[in-house]
């Protein structure tokens, strides 16, 4: 066996300094997550899908010479052409025109919905799964009775009060459009609060609206996101529900949902009045998902590697 | 993992309990058509149609809307029956009228009800009086005020026996009328002025609420099934005194209130008929059926107008009230948004009724003459140009034709006169309210004649309060021509007050004629005799499948 | 436990009691009646229906006399079809939309999660982005367009399916799979979603240390704390499911009651509206308090038994 002498050893340079150096760069909580997201290759998808949509939204009615409303009555339901891109529909209109503005409202009113569910649904949802008892009792039932109204009547009764148009519409795509975010983050609230970390911060004095905000919404943010990126489609998909029963934005104005229900009615004559409006919603509905699910999967730190 | 399985399943049996608890499940699916074989070697006489809805009632007198009177003409029989446009004698074999003409007298022919009891004057009577009893709330009572005392014990300001009708033995009826009614055997066609049986009617009260042994009727079909909501089937009625000309053996109605699936089921062979009077067309689909040489088109007795407030600036001014109507382009409309082959509308009455308003009253789109008089209009009103008149707004409810047509006009009007006017749709009960309380300024309506005489469409503007007038027009001139015609006894005297009448509104515009309707239906290549009046009716009494 | 579902039940019927208040007023303040037809009604026919109706009288005589009859289960007759009752259209129209409901809401979640689970088991892979393709899809179309499409590709140009009508179980497979598709990609989402957070739990991580197999763990631990969500989801989505659709109901030609309802809101049929609306909130009320006893059996961690709580 080999000996070592002594000689041939030399204390290894302890620098402090050293050993608390941080190899991964430094990264706040933003940048990972946008680190992240930039990495999702079908988010970026839907991101890129997404401004592509608004920048044809706000420039698309001003590429033809057309006018969104104005008829054309020896031209009507003409298949796409070089002189209308997308064919005009039974009035004469361009339908090229007549999806891009369309587009801003339907994008308005889904935006304008979800966001507007996501601030009173978090909030309401938040308080009742936190405080539990008495009033999450209450505010949950407040709900259910909201959720119970017949839904129609409450339209109806708005439109008679308020007159037909946007600003109806968005009240009444949120009226009750927030029960649900109110349902996912009390169910949320409601798992995570006995969780140890939130007994921990309540055991060293946090408040409850610190425990609600640092703690409870942060890590209920993965629902909570996927949610709101399902209630924009639901607020475009409801604006097309009412559009079906004739209870959408009032003539001449576009909306995809206005388009796709008188469009329906042409699929199997002119299909193309049905399959622009149609795509187009399906694009926005797909991209607002990926953009969802890739925020959900960067926010989440649990899947930080 | 096994309490998420039992989770589902308690969820499920949960729900189950309710419906336990609300009544059986199998009805709808067992209870299906029992016809069962269908003869091979002959053409099966079987007909299918839609009729989009469930009708308001399947009892004579209680009955108001076309979807009850479709499934009516066909288990039921008048005095009278409309065919080829004219009224020919049906439950009665002969009548006479008395030199004043408010007196009839009917015989009534051997018939039987569908349990075999005979048919008698009687049941005439009991029907008539029931349905103007005010305690059996029919809406529809009203279309038997032309009976003496009919309005007056309706309202209850007479007695039963004062109601000037009377079976005088089993086979004869006789009716007194309120004033001479030249239009009165057009009447008796009318699904109101039906039989009942009354010995049923007397013993079960509840007989008409659904298909069954006390359903009984006298016309060419009874009623077999009569599922809610889903479906009615008639069978060969083998007690009815016409039998042998009877040739369908039996006639499904299903209710599917979409257009575009009744055209399906069509094309798909599910059903022998789509389309008017008894469902509807998707206008989208016209002009290719009409390529295809598949549609039919038959003008009927009714006008799309737009009516004016004329109580309302600047409608309370005849020559806007010309200028706006003349400067519409209703070939225009019906060639490219109504797509029907519906007529352009210069006259109020139907040409169905006057064969000569096809050309009407003045020129379709004479936007010269609009002009003109829309100058002379802003002159009378002290205004400078269109941009001072009040703001207009057009009212509609809410409907994709009704929509795209107030579209089109309003595009028109801002082209031909430069008059911006605002669109405003409503839901049809908010709509119908805000127009018969007269708040709106123009918006559209239809009308449809339930009997083939122009006082249907006339006498609407006859008084500024009638309830239908919606304009607040009125001109004593107009109202006494109307008045007078009523106890005209020569029907061409008759007709020429109505003409001139007719020449005082269309002078006066309180409202703006669109287009007369048109039924368009498509229909199997071998189906034929099918009888549509011109009132946009259905008997199929003498249809068959060659 | 026991006593937690007695205080429900309790603020069920108080919910209840509100609910039929408010559509009570709202359906009067809304304007137009149920006798508005295209022809006015002569004044006197007008005011004898109503008379008999009882809506001449004052509105507290009429609401007190509605929550008697609601009480006794009686919802009236309907003005909209002579001779029929309330009782009778729910008695017809339920039992169609349920069966449909419930035919769909069996495709739905089965298919819904599986496809969740296979999405989430195989994150980032072709078979996730798959599922959520299929998924998205399923989202992105409005039910009218999906049930046009579907009549007009499998029923009139293949042939495979009759176009509409209540009839035979072939009948209602295309309604079922129009009612289905936004559901189940919903809940396909969901799963996939929840799924994924479970994965990264550490009793998931201890699991896998202990050396249990991918489907065990996936069974007995992931897939159980995954379904909360979808739990959620699943009370609502019943109720609204199995009341029925308006859309499916007319394009498909469907004799149930969730047309049946819409109808009567738009015919101002006040008995309707007042019967169809009991009869879904109190199916709607104990679908949400199932959903919270289920939340009770699937996470222990949720205590239910109420009052003071969390310690």
């Amino acid at each position: 066996m080999q000996q070592f002498p002594k000689e041939m050893f030399q204390p290894a340079s302890v620098d402090l300094s050293e050993a608390e150096k941080i190899s991964k760069p430094s990264l706040s909580f933003w940048k990972d997550v946008s680190i992240r997201f930039r990495k999702n290759k079908l988010a970026m998808f839907g991101l890129i899908l997404l401004v592509l949509l608004v920048f044809m939204a706000i420039f698309g009615p001003h590429m033809t010479k057309y006018d969104y409303s104005t008829n054309d009555l020896m031209n009507t339901n003409k298949p796409p052409s070089a002189e209308h891109w997308f064919g005009t529909d039974d009035l004469g209109r361009d339908i090229f025109t007549r999806t891009w503005y369309g587009a801003r409202i339907s994008l308005f009113i889904g935006l304008a919905a979800a966001l507007i569910d996501l601030f009173i649904g978090v909030l309401w949802g938040g308080i009742a799964g936190f405080r539990g008892g008495k009033t999450d009792d209450i505010m949950m039932r407040i709900a259910d009775i909201l959720w119970a109204v017949p839904y129609l009547l409450l339209v109806i009764l708005l439109m008679v009060v308020l007159g037909q148009g946007l600003g109806t519409m968005i009240l009444a795509m949120t009226i009750t459009g927030w029960i649900n975010m109110a349902r996912i983050v009390r169910g949320q609230v409601l798992q995570l609060k006995s969780q140890e970390y939130v007994l921990a911060a309540q055991t060293l004095g946090a408040s409850t609206s610190r425990i609600m905000f640092k703690h409870l919404i942060p890590n209920a943010m993965g629902p909570i996101l996927v949610t709101l990126t399902l209630s924009i489609p639901s607020a475009i998909f409801t604006e097309a529900f009412l559009s079906y029963l004739g209870l959408g934005v009032p003539q001449p104005l576009a909306s995809w949902g206005t388009m796709a229900s008188e469009g329906v009615q042409a699929l199997q004559y002119y299909p193309w009045r049905l399959f622009f409006p149609a795509t187009f919603i399906c694009l926005t509905i797909f991209a607002f998902n990926v953009v969802g699910d890739g925020l959900r999967d960067a926010l989440d730190p649990r899947l930080r590697k | 993992m096994k309490k998420r399985l039992s989770l589902l399943f308690s969820l499920m049996l949960v729900l189950s309990v309710f419906l336990a608890a609300c009544g059986g499940f199998n009805k709808k699916e067992s209870a299906g058509e029992k016809a069962g074989g269908e003869k091979k070697a002959d053409v099966p006489q079987e007909l299918r149609v839609n009729i989009n809805t469930e009708p308001f009632s399947l009892h004579p007198g209680l009955a108001n809307d076309s979807t009850s009177g479709t499934v009516l003409r066909q288990t039921f029989e008048g005095l009278t029956v409309i065919k080829n446009g004219k009224p020919k004698l049906a439950a009665a074999e002969s009548y006479d009228v008395s030199d004043d003409l408010t007196t009839y007298t009917f015989k009534l022919r051997d018939a039987k009800w569908t349990n075999g009891d005979p048919v008698t004057a009687q049941d005439f009577e009991y029907a008539w009086k029931w349905a103007l009893d005010p305690k059996n709330q029919s809406q529809y009572a009203y279309q038997l005020y032309y009976i003496k005392n009919g309005q007056a014990f309706n309202e209850g300001k007479a007695k039963a026996e004062d109601v000037g009708v009377k079976a005088l033995d089993e086979k004869t009826l006789q009716v007194t009328l309120e004033n001479p009614t030249p239009y009165f055997l057009e009447l008796t066609a009318f699904y109101t002025y039906y039989p009942v049986n009354s010995k049923i009617a007397q013993k079960n009260p509840n007989w008409y609420k659904n298909a069954g042994p006390d359903y009984t009727s006298n016309g060419p079909f009874k009623m077999v099934t009569w599922e809610h909501n889903n479906k009615i089937v008639l069978e060969k009625n083998e007690t009815y005194w016409d039998a042998k000309n009877v040739k369908l053996t039996k006639i499904s109605m299903s209710m599917v209130n979409d257009p575009n699936t009744e055209l399906s089921m069509f094309n798909n062979g599910e059903l022998d008929w789509a389309g008017s009077p008894t469902g509807y067309l998707p206008t989208d689909a016209l002009p290719q059926l009409k390529q295809e040489g598949k549609l039919h088109v038959q003008p009927i007795a009714g006008t799309y107008w737009l009516k004016f407030n004329t109580e309302k600036a600047p409608f309370n001014n005849v020559n806007i009230r010309k200028a706006l109507t003349y400067a519409i382009d209703r070939k225009a409309i019906v060639e490219n948004i109504t797509k029907g082959e519906q007529v352009p509308a210069m006259a109020a009455v139907p040409p169905t009724m006057f064969p000569e308003n096809k050309e009407g009253y003045f020129k379709d789109n004479d936007v010269e003459k609009a002009k003109e008089y829309l100058k002379k209009g802003l002159e009378e009103l002290g205004l400078k140009d269109v941009k001072q008149l009040p703001p207009i707004t057009y009212s509609f409810n809410t409907n994709e034709a009704h929509a795209k047509i107030a579209q089109a006009i309003q595009d028109m009007w801002k082209k031909n006169l430069g008059i911006e006017v605002k669109l405003e749709n409503a839901e049809w009960n908010v709509y119908i309210d805000k127009l018969h309380s007269g708040d709106y300024q123009v918006g559209r309506m239809g009308w449809l004649g339930d009997f083939n005489d122009p006082i249907n469409f006339l006498e609407l503007f006859r008084d500024k309060k009638g309830g239908n007038n919606d304009t607040n027009w009125e001109n004593p001139k107009y109202k006494q021509l109307l008045i007078d015609s009523q106890k005209e006894k020569d029907p061409e005297k008759r007709k020429q007050m109505l003409k001139d009448a007719e020449t005082i509104l269309m002078d006066e515009l309180p409202v703006a004629p669109i287009y007369f309707y048109t039924n368009t239906w498509v229909q199997k290549d071998n189906l034929k005799g099918v009888e549509v009046s011109g009132l946009g009716d259905v008997q199929f009494k003498w249809a068959y499948f060659e | 436990m026991l006593r937690y579902i007695s205080r429900r039940l309790l603020s069920i019927l108080l919910s209840l009691f509100l609910i039929i208040t408010a559509t009570f007023f709202l359906m009067r303040a809304a304007p137009g009646g149920p006798f508005s037809g295209e022809k006015k009604l002569p004044p006197e026919i007008e005011k004898n229906l109503n008379e008999y109706y009882g809506l001449d009288r004052p509105w507290y005589n009429q609401y007190f006399d509605y929550l008697v009859s609601i009480a006794k289960w009686d919802f009236g007759p309907s003005f909209k079809y002579k001779g029929q009752t309330v009782n009778d259209l729910i008695n017809d129209g339920f039992p169609v939309s349920f069966f449909l409901g419930m035919e769909s809401l069996l495709l739905a979640v089965s298919l819904g999660i599986l496809l969740g689970v296979i999405a989430a088991l195989n994150h980032n892979k072709w078979q996730d982005y798959g599922a959520m393709i299929f998924a998205v899809l399923g989202i992105s179309v409005p039910s009218f367009i999906m049930a046009s499409l579907l009549q007009y590709v499998l029923a009139i140009k293949l042939g495979l399916f009759p176009v509409a009508r209540w009839e035979s179980l072939q009948h209602t497979v295309l309604p079922a799979l129009a009612l289905a598709a936004t559901p189940m990609a919903f809940i396909a989402r969901l799963t996939r979603s929840s799924m994924l957070e479970v994965l990264s739990n550490d009793y998931i991580r201890t699991a896998k240390a202990k050396g249990l197999s991918k489907g065990q763990i996936t069974v007995k631990h992931a897939i159980r704390n995954a379904l909360l969500p979808v739990v959620t989801y699943l009370g609502p989505l019943s109720a609204a499911v199995l009341t029925g659709s308006f859309v499916i109901e007319k394009i498909f030609g469907i004799p149930g009651l969730g047309s049946q309802f819409v109808l009567s809101i738009s015919n101002r049929d006040y008995t309707t509206i007042m019967g169809v609306t009991v009869f879904y909130s109190i199916l709607l009320l104990f679908s949400v308090l199932l959903v919270d006893i289920a939340y009770g059996l699937i996470d222990p961690r949720i205590k239910l038994a109420g009052g003071k709580k969390g310690e």
